[in-house]
Parts: C-alpha cells; sequence; structure tokens
C-alpha cells in the first residue's frame, strides 16, 4: 500500500471540499477500495473518511417513498421494514450480493461506486484500460467468461458488479450529492453510471470531491410485483453472471408497468426501455416474453467465453416473467 | 529436547503381516472415540501459532517480487529506485539461489534453482524487505524490472500432440496388459469417452509463509510444511549447508492439502535475505502469489475405454491420459493410479503422457491421481451401466477382482461391496428414478448419482519417541505435522490406549525436523505411518514397565495411570523413576507388494438442476469409507467432509485460468477462483464400515484423509445426468456447459 493522508470529514460539505484535489477519494466501509489499494490498483494520495458522517438514516418521505442515508449498511437497508415490504427487490438484491460480514460493513453510497471485477483490472501485472488508459484491454481476446455483451467498447468489456444499483435501476431512484462547491444535485439513476466508450476508466458521471450523500426511491409502485433473479456461479459471494431487476403489474389481465433492469450485462446496471414497451399494454404470455429477451439481446455482443450469457440472460427474463406474470 | 541415546528402539519393517494389534487389548478403551481435537483449545482461542505469526526482535518483513512475464529472462532489477521509499531496507536475491519451482514431496535434494531464467508467470525472482510489511508489499510492487521476453508454451490445446513420456513415479507412466483393441472389438457393450479437468490450487487457507533466522551457521525456519524432516534436507542441500544446520519448525500448518510437502520459494528467500541483513526475516506470501508460484494440480485430457461382456463384467479397461508440467520437471498427476487395481479385466492399457508448458509447477494435491482420474473413470462407468441399463451400483457389485488385476495379489483388505450396500440402502438409492430427467420440482430437475471411492495405501519411514516421565505423564515426540487433520489427537489416542493413560495426560510434540524422522503428512500416510512409530515405541515401554513389575507384558494391564498385574496395581509415575523412553521405527517391506492396500469407500449425490439457467446445487451427500481401523471417529469424519467438499468444488467449480497468450493467470485469490462456500455445501453425511488391516501396520488402520475426495465429484457428475440428461465431460460443470443441453423454456 502506498503511504497516504488521512482525514476524517465532519459534515458532507466539508467532505467534498476536502475532495477536491485529484489524487483523493472518500473512504467509507472500504470493502472494495481497501483491497484495490493493497493491490495498488488504485493509489490515492489522500483518503477522506466519511462513515462518521450522519447519513446512516433511512427516512420515509410524505409521499411515501424513502430517502437513504448514503452510510447506511447494505445489511440495515436489507433488513428495513419499510424496503422489504415495498421495495422488496431492493432487499432481495442487497442480500444477493457478498457476504454477511462485507453487508455489515459495505454502505449504501460505496455500493454504487464499487469498482467492476475483471481479472484484469485487478492485476497491475498487465494491460487494462480502466485503470491505466491507453494501456489496453487484456479481457477482449483473454479470459473473459465474467465480462460484457452489452453497451461494450473496443476499449473495455468490463461489468458493474453491484447487485443494489441494479434493484435501484428498476427502481428509478435519484442518486444525491454534493459537490466540492457546496453545491447539491440530483442525478437520476439512468445517468449516474456510464458505459466504457474510449474513456473507461471513468465509471459514474460523479466530479472530483462530489460526495454521494443520499439515494432517493420515489413512492413505492402500488401492486407491482417484485423479483431479484441472481444467476452465479455458486450459492453465495459469486458476483452476478447475469442477474434481472423486476418490477411488473398487472391489471385486468395486461401487463399495466413493467421495470427491468440487468446486472452482469454491462459496464453500468442496463435498463432498455424497448423490451419494457414490448411488454406493456400486452397480455403475458411465451411468445411476449421471447419477443422481450429478443429485443433484450439483440444488440448483445459475445467475446467467446462469455458466449453463453447471451442464451443465459434470454432465459432468465423469460422465466422472471413467467415467474412473475403466471404467462405461460 | 529429552534424552538422546539411552532409549531403546522397536523397530518393525512391513515385511509380514501383523495378525494381532495391542490397540484391540489396550484396556483405556480410548482408540477410535470421537474425541475433541487435543489441539482446539489452542485454535480457537489464538494460542496456536501459525508460520507468519512468529515475532522476533529487529525481524525485518520481506514481501517476494514475481516476474511480469511468462517467459524469457531478468535483466536487471532497479533496486534503488524503492530502496529510497521510507522504510525500504533493501531488494535481495540470488539468482543461482532462489527456488525456481517448489519442491515435491519426499523429495531430499534441492528442487530446481536459478531466478534469472523464467520460465512461468509470476516465478519469484527477488524480495523486497523492509521495516514494515506494508512498505515491504509497497516496494515489491513498485519495482522496476528490466526483461528479455521469450517465447512461452502457455496453451494446452496447442501444445498437446507434442508429448513425452515421464519417468516412473509412484505409478509407471505406461502400462499395458493383453489387447485392449482386441478387447473392444469383442466386447458386447464398451464406453469410449474422453474427459477433461482443468488445473486447479489447493487453496489452503493459511498461505506459505517462512520466518527465518540464522544462529551463527545453523538455519531456524518457522515454516508451513507438512514434512519438515525432507523439507529441512530440500532446503539444505539448496542453501548447499550441511543437513544438520537447517531446522524446520512447523508446529500448525493451516491446510496444505501437497502444496506444502516440498519447500516453495519464500523459504531459501527469507533464508538468504536473513543472512544477507544479518536480522530475522519473514516473507509471508499474498494470497495471489500462492495461486501463481506455489504449485497446481495439473489439467488433465483423459480417455477411458471400458470393454464389458454381456454380463457387465470388465474384460478390458483402458485409461490414457495427457497432463502437464513445466519443461524439467519429472512428476506427473497419475490420474490412472486407481485404475491399475479398483476394476477387473483382463486387457489393460494404462498411459500418462506429458505436455510441457510454461505453467506455474504442477504437483501433488489432495489425492494425487485418483482425484482426477476417478472424474473420468467413475463417469465412464456410470455411462456403461445406462448402456447396459442396470443400476451403477449393481454394475460395481459385479466388478469386484477377487485379486490385483495386474499383480495378481490378494487385496490387503477390501469392502467395497459392503460399502456400496450399506450406501445405497442409507441413502435411499432405490428411490432414483432410471432414466434421467424424470423428477422435477418447480423449476429444478432432480437427480442422484454415485461413485465408488478408491485410494491407494502408502506407508513412509517413520520414527517417533515416547517418554513417560516421573509424573506419570507421557511425552511423544515426532518430526511428524498436524496439517488439521488431527495428528495430535491421534497420537496422544494410541499412547493413551497403550499406556494406559487419558490421552490429556499425553503431551504430543510436533513438526520440528530436529524431532525423530517423520515421513509427515501427505499421501494419506500421516497417521498410520507415525502411529505406527507411537504404537512400537510404546510397545517398547510397555516391555520395560512388564519387566519392572516382574511379569510378562500379556500378564499386564495399563489403565486410567495404573500399571496392574498379579491383582496389585501400581501407579506408572512410581514406577518410572527418573522416567523412561523409547523409540519407534516403522518402514515399508514385502507387504507393500505382497498385497494390493487401498482404502474403498462409495459416495452418492443428490442435486438440483435448475432447468432455466443450468444452476446446480447439491442437496445432499452420503459417503460411505472403510479405511481399516478408524483412529478418531470425529477427526476421521472431518478429513472425509473436506474430501467430499473438494469434491463439490472439482464437480462444479474449482478451476485455475490462464491467459493463453502470456501464461498469466488470472482468477487468483478466493473471490474469483471459486471453491465452495458454505452455501454449495449441504447436508453431508459419512459412515464407516467396520474393518481392520493386518498388512498394512501394526494399528490395522488404513489412509483415510484423501479418500473422500476420490470419486466424490463423479458422484455429482452422475447425479446431474440423472437430474437433467446432460453428460458433461469437461470440468468444472459450470452452468454454461449444462446450459445448451437443456430443454427450451
Amino acid at each position: 500500500m502506498k503511504l497516504f493522508d488521512y482525514q476524517r470529514a465532519d459534515t458532507p460539505e466539508q467532505a467534498a471540499a476536502s475532495a477536491v484535489a485529484p489524487g483523493t477519494r472518500f473512504i467509507a466501509g472500504g470493502t472494495n477500495l481497501l483491497d484495490l489499494m493493497k493491490l495498488q490498483v488504485e493509489t490515492p494520495e489522500r483518503l477522506v473518511d466519511v462513515s462518521r458522517l450522519e447519513l446512516a438514516k433511512i427516512e420515509t418521505r410524505e409521499d411515501g417513498g424513502v430517502t437513504i442515508g448514503a452510510m447506511v449498511p447494505n445489511s440495515d437497508l436489507a433488513a428495513d421494514p419499510h424496503v422489504i415490504r415495498n421495495y422488496p427487490v431492493l432487499s432481495r438484491a442487497l442480500l444477493a450480493g457478498a457476504t454477511g460480514q462485507l453487508r455489515n460493513k459495505a454502505t449504501t453510497g460505496g455500493n454504487l461506486l464499487q469498482r467492476t471485477r475483471c481479472y484484469y483490472f485487478y492485476d497491475v501485472a498487465t494491460p487494462c484500460n480502466k485503470r491505466e488508459p491507453g494501456s489496453g484491454c487484456s479481457a477482449i481476446g483473454g479470459v473473459n467468461r465474467i465480462l460484457a455483451i452489452l453497451g461494450t467498447s473496443d476499449q473495455c468489456i468490463a461489468t458493474h458488479p453491484s447487485d443494489m444499483a441494479v434493484a435501484m435501476r428498476a427502481l428509478d431512484a435519484t442518486i444525491v450529492t454534493v459537490k466540492a462547491d457546496g453545491d447539491r444535485r440530483r442525478i437520476p439513476m439512468a445517468e449516474f453510471h456510464r458505459l466504457p466508450g474510449d474513456r473507461p476508466h471513468i465509471d459514474t458521471i460523479l466530479e472530483q470531491g462530489e460526495l454521494i450523500t443520499h439515494v432517493e426511491l420515489p413512492s413505492p409502485p402500488p401492486g407491482g410485483r417484485h423479483a431479484y433473479r441472481k444467476v452465479r456461479d455458486r450459492a453465495s459471494y459469486a458476483f452476478a453472471l447475469v442477474s434481472v431487476a423486476a418490477v411488473i403489474e398487472v391489471e385486468d389481465g395486461r401487463i399495466a408497468k413493467a421495470a427491468l433492469a440487468f446486472g452482469g450485462l454491462a459496464h453500468k446496471p442496463w435498463r432498455d426501455p424497448e423490451v419494457e414497451h414490448i411488454l406493456i399494454g400486452q397480455t403475458p404470455g411465451k411468445a411476449l416474453f421471447e419477443a422481450a429477451a429478443d429485443a433484450l439481446v439483440r444488440d448483445a455482443r459475445g467475446f467467446g467465453h462469455n458466449d453463453f450469457k447471451i442464451p443465459l440472460a434470454r432465459r432468465t427474463l423469460i422465466a422472471t416473467l413467467q415467474d412473475l406474470t403466471g404467462g405461460r | 529436547m529429552f534424552g538422546l541415546g539411552k532409549s531403546h528402539t522397536n523397530s518393525l519393517r512391513m515385511d509380514a503381516p501383523q495378525p494381532t494389534s495391542l490397540l484391540d487389548i489396550g484396556a483405556q478403551n480410548v482408540i477410535g472415540k470421537p474425541l475433541d481435537r487435543y489441539e482446539g483449545p489452542l485454535k480457537v482461542s489464538g494460542r496456536a501459532l501459525y508460520s507468519a505469526e512468529y515475532v522476533f526482535p529487529d525481524m525485518a518483513y520481506g514481501v517476494l517480487v514475481g516476474a511480469r512475464r511468462g517467459a524469457g529472462r531478468v535483466v536487471s532489477i532497479d533496486a534503488e529506485a524503492v530502496t529510497s521509499l521510507p522504510g525500504v531496507i533493501d531488494v535481495v536475491t540470488d539468482f543461482k539461489t532462489f527456488i525456481r519451482n517448489p519442491g515435491q514431496g519426499g523429495e531430499t535434494e534441492a528442487p530446481t534453482q536459478g531466478v534469472e531464467e523464467i520460465v512461468y508467470f509470476g516465478q519469484v525472482i527477488a524480495i523486497v524487505l523492509a521495516e514494515s510489511y506494508e512498505a515491504a508489499r509497497d516496494a515489491a510492487i513498485r519495482l522496476p524490472v528490466e526483461y528479455e521476453e521469450a517465447a512461452g508454451r502457455f496453451d494446452f490445446a496447442a501444445h498437446k500432440h507434442e508429448t513425452d513420456v515421464p519417468p516412473e513415479n509412484n505409478t509407471p507412466a505406461h502400462f499395458g496388459q493383453g489387447d485392449l483393441d482386441q478387447a473392444m472389438a469383442e466386447a458386447a457393450f464398451t464406453v469410449d469417452a474422453s474427459f477433461t479437468t482443468p488445473s486447479q490450487n489447493s487453496a489452503a487457507m493459511e498461505p506459505h509463509a517462512s520466518v527465518a533466522m540464522w544462529d551463527e551457521d545453523r538455519l531456524t525456519l518457522y515454516g508451513s510444511y507438512q514434512i519438515p524432516t525432507k523439507d529441512a534436507m530440500q532446503l539444505a542441500d539448496a542453501l548447499g549447508v550441511g543437513k544438520d544446520q537447517v531446522r524446520i519448525v512447523s508446529h500448525f500448518v493451516g491446510g496444505g492439502f501437497g502444496s506444502k510437502l516440498g519447500i516453495a520459494p519464500e523459504t531459501t528467500a527469507a533464508a538468504i535475505a536473513a543472512k544477507r541483513l544479518g536480522r530475522p526475516v519473514k516473507a509471508v506470501m499474498l494470497r495471489q502469489q500462492v495461486f501463481d508460484a506455489t504449485v497446481r494440480r495439473s489439467n488433465t485430457e483423459q480417455r477411458i475405454r471400458l470393454a464389458a461382456d454381456a454380463h457387465g463384467r470388465l474384460i478390458g479397461i483402458g485409461h490414457e491420459t495427457l497432463t502437464s508440467n513445466l519443461p524439467g520437471e519429472d512428476y506427473f498427476e497419475p490420474a490412472g493410479i486407481g485404475t491399475h487395481f479398483l476394476y477387473p479385466g483382463e486387457h489393460r492399457l494404462i498411459t500418462h503422457d506429458q505436455v510441457r508448458l510454461n505453467l506455474v509447477l504442477s504437483g501433488s494435491m489432495r489425492a494425487p491421481g485418483e482425484a482426477v482420474g476417478m472424474l473420468a473413470l467413475e463417469t465412464a462407468m456410470d455411462m456403461l451401466a445406462e448402456q447396459m441399463a442396470i443400476d451403477p451400483v449393481e454394475l460395481r457389485r459385479r466388478n469386484e477382482p477377487l485379486l490385483d488385476p495386474e499383480k495378481n495379489v490378494p487385496y490387503s483388505s477390501r469392502s467395497l461391496r459392503e460399502c456400496l450396500d450399506l450406501g445405497a440402502q442409507t441413502f435411499g438409492w432405490d428411490a432414483r428414478e432410471t432414466r434421467p430427467a424424470q423428477r422435477r420440482e418447480g423449476e429444478w430437475l432432480i437427480g442422484m448419482g454415485m461413485a465408488a471411492a478408491a485410494r491407494s495405501n502408502l506407508l513412509q519411514s517413520e520414527e517417533a519417541k515416547v517418554r513417560i516421565e516421573p509424573s506419570g505423564r507421557a511425552v511423544i515426540e515426532t518430526a511428524m505435522t498436524d496439517i488439521g487433520t488431527g495428528t495430535y489427537s491421534v497420537l496422544s489416542q494410541i499412547a493413551g490406549e497403550l499406556l494406559g493413560l487419558d490421552p490429556r495426560s499425553v503431551d504430543v510434540r510436533l513438526g520440528d525436523s530436529d524431532m525423530p524422522a517423520s515421513g509427515g503428512s501427505g499421501g494419506s500416510w500421516g497417521a498410520c505411518g507415525s502411529g505406527s512409530a507411537v504404537y512400537l515405541a510404546c510397545e517398547e515401554l510397555r516391555r520395560q514397565l512388564a519387566k519392572t513389575l516382574g511379569v510378562e507384558p500379556g500378564a499386564m494391564t495399563l489403565k486410567d495411570g495404573l500399571a496392574i498385574a498379579q491383582n496389585k496395581s501400581m501407579p506408572l509415575a512410581e514406577l518410572v523413576g527418573d522416567g523412561i523412553e523409547a523409540m519407534g521405527a516403522i518402514s515399508p517391506g514385502k507387504q507393500k507388494d505382497a498385497v494390493t492396500q487401498a482404502s474403498y469407500g462409495a459416495h452418492f449425490a443428490e442435486v438440483a438442476v435448475n432447468a432455466v439457467t443450468g444452476e446446480v446445487r447439491v442437496r445432499r451427500m452420503l459417503g460411505v469409507f472403510a479405511a481399516g481401523r478408524i483412529l478418531n471417529e470425529k477427526t476421521a469424519r472431518s478429513q472425509c467432509l473436506g474430501g467430499m467438499t473438494f469434491g463439490i468444488g472439482a464437480a462444479l467449480t474449482e478451476e485455475l485460468l490462464h491467459d493463453g497468450r502470456t501464461g498469466k493467470l488470472v482468477n487468483r485469490d478466493l473471490a474469483e477462483y471459486h471453491i465452495p462456500v458454505n452455501a454449495d455445501v449441504p447436508q453431508l453425511e459419512v459412515l464407516f464400515v467396520a474393518e481392520r488391516d493386518q498388512h498394512s501396520n501394526p494399528l490395522h488402520a488404513k489412509g483415510l484423509g484423501e479418500l473422500g475426495i476420490s470419486g466424490a465429484g463423479a458422484a455429482i457428475t452422475n447425479a446431474i445426468y440423472n437430474a437433467c440428461g446432460v453428460r458433461v465431460r469437461d470440468y468444472p460443470l459450470t452452468l454454461d456447459k449444462i446450459l445448451p443441453g437443456l430443454p427450451d423454456l
């Protein structure tokens, strides 16, 4: 681990202001950053510790939605009665992630900022455009079984590893931040994470020093059915090969609402409006689900070892829709 | 260390069977009992010191530097670029002496040395020393090294047609008998199937670690090793010093599974650095380095041919294997070893050919040979049973040989049929659907599978010293280790049984190469070998006690610290005066070839395969085993549970992934090298079939530690086929391989 300065912030504004200098990173649970620092994948000059900020509350707003403090541990969020009752997809996604020990330490804000689990990103002995811009992508032409099939670029095929973020994407969460200059902004989940393009080293649209303070969930979808289905290589402590966060509402025999987000497929939690458009207003049934699944993978591209993710994503979506609607 | 020289040695070479065992007449009644682990309280309270936990005054911390090329040469190392960093002391290397490839188990000479030439990615080329571990790790990652890159052989598929025949190693590389082709042509039923298994890593919880300190010209190395006696000889030879100048201490080993049989690169690095610095040096491998630079189980490609008559009796059996190792290394994964003796058949062909690759050394990992060989053989047997439309258990029952089919000698003991029958009955095997894909629960397809288990029984030369103290307590000393297996417990029970002592009145001292020589932990020989040495020492002590009492040993009973003879009893403490001691020594003899020695068992598994995704979840497993006398039912059971869990990993998840362009291992931590986690391991049950083996040793016990893995994965593979009708022959059976065979939604 390279030597670094360490500073503890008293308020979110102070934390943001302290982190304006390049080379500064926030640290909260440290479940990802510390590993990366030990390996020197991340070599921050300075850490601003935000773990003691008073941002560990889950509050229900008047509109019925909830505001989640960025420091709320994953375990607490998953076990919150309001979340379990009204946003079960989120609770299930959280519990599908990592291990009990990690969930106790990992925070809501930190979970959104996890870095990819691409093998090559983790190893400073190999080129990686995400770790070292311009050095090349080792995963293309290398071992890429766990990597992306959607939204890739010729510079990066990494995936975002979070389960929680996939559920938040389906729930249309909003990320609330404070910037180094004290300004606040509200970022729709759809815009928060980036695709790799030609700048794969940048995961999100956050500016240097910008601190996540809260995540807001809109008022709960009435009557929707929720599912989080995670497909993985072992029963626990494995990242998603494919995951689906789904909220589906059926009214009078037709699909009234559909929110579908996917993990394990792309550089960000993936959501495709066309997939949902195909479903809405229609009678649940196998042909319909197959059409939606076809749309999901229409532009998918495999890189050899991960070709299987295309049929796997397709089947997982169809089964999830069958499960939630009873349509066969 | 207590007095040398005055103890009598009771030696036994296993030339003849041992019809009686003193363990059957001991009065203490502790042998075989499921006693808690002797060292358990030390471990759970953190007082059991593992190698990396030793701290000495003025100790420097070393972190190894791995090569970032898969083949080539080190041109230069820019030490000055890092020695100016705070806390960094020096960068040390010795191109000639540093170990390049770790040692193999049981060797007493230095492993391959010389690190200027790079033959695999991650090969250790230097060690960085600092005042703290963190400073050393920082500098080790940042150390600039200039390389001259060479073309390497990284891709097994690309080179698999360029093979050589390795030298004999436990089993001959090539063996042929009769005419297998002819048998295949004449057989009523045949199977001809190819399988692949990937490279694997032992993934022991404790990383390799050495703390080296010199006292004048004598080195003491606290190292996590399985065979201190021989590892000290390897290290002495590597360093070019006398055998008596190196001492290795391994009181506790946090799992080895073969990866700590021979010395790894951190030993010479720590020893040389400690000498140069004149300070103790600690070198603990990073988790990634354990994967990169210790030892792997070789990948294999295996072709199985089975030729059976109309009744399902095998008339021919073929097991042709390809494995890989570094150029110049003799060891080969003996994937066909179990096939030599498990099933009959006059016509036989068992071969091992080696492909030379620039990937980290391949060596022994838990049940070398059987663990991967039986993944192929026992799946092929399932295919044969299906083809004949007979029960797979029945197929095995019909193939119980009376004599070893190659050596034409009897089996020392073989209770495979009893294991099969008890297992089938206990597991509820008769509920299995004979045709695949018949049982569905929601999205899950349910199936059952089984496989036989077999593992060769081996014996090493072993010595142990046992003393009865004036207090009446006994002390055992041997260089044998406890790598989590239960050695401390079983040795205390053997001495307790034979000397009439509560095992808690027996002090067991292990894991020090200055102690009586031991073959160590490996090959499932540890408990039988070191236990026999303790047995022989105790037998001699019993003679001495009887002599003092003036009776024949058989007329004396030892129980609860008392010697009882002629209706009188006397405390041992009074009998032994200043203490008595004896040495026991056992060595292999004619029984090795006069009979075929192995342990046997049967695995049963029930799995669920997700019809949508191909995910496999093991629901329950039963292992029934017969391994001669069981010395401690609890630690024995734990060994079998661990082996079966390894079997789940081998079947479903474990695979080292190398980048075919560079030879670089890419999944080199426990997040991405998938061993089973708790949620993957369901209800496992273990049963033992009572057995005694008078050919193996005076304990009448056989090896057990590797039996549980042998065949376990094949039971799962067969259960997957029974569940969903998909027969995958490329291990591990990850969902991407099952998916294409699943029906449409």
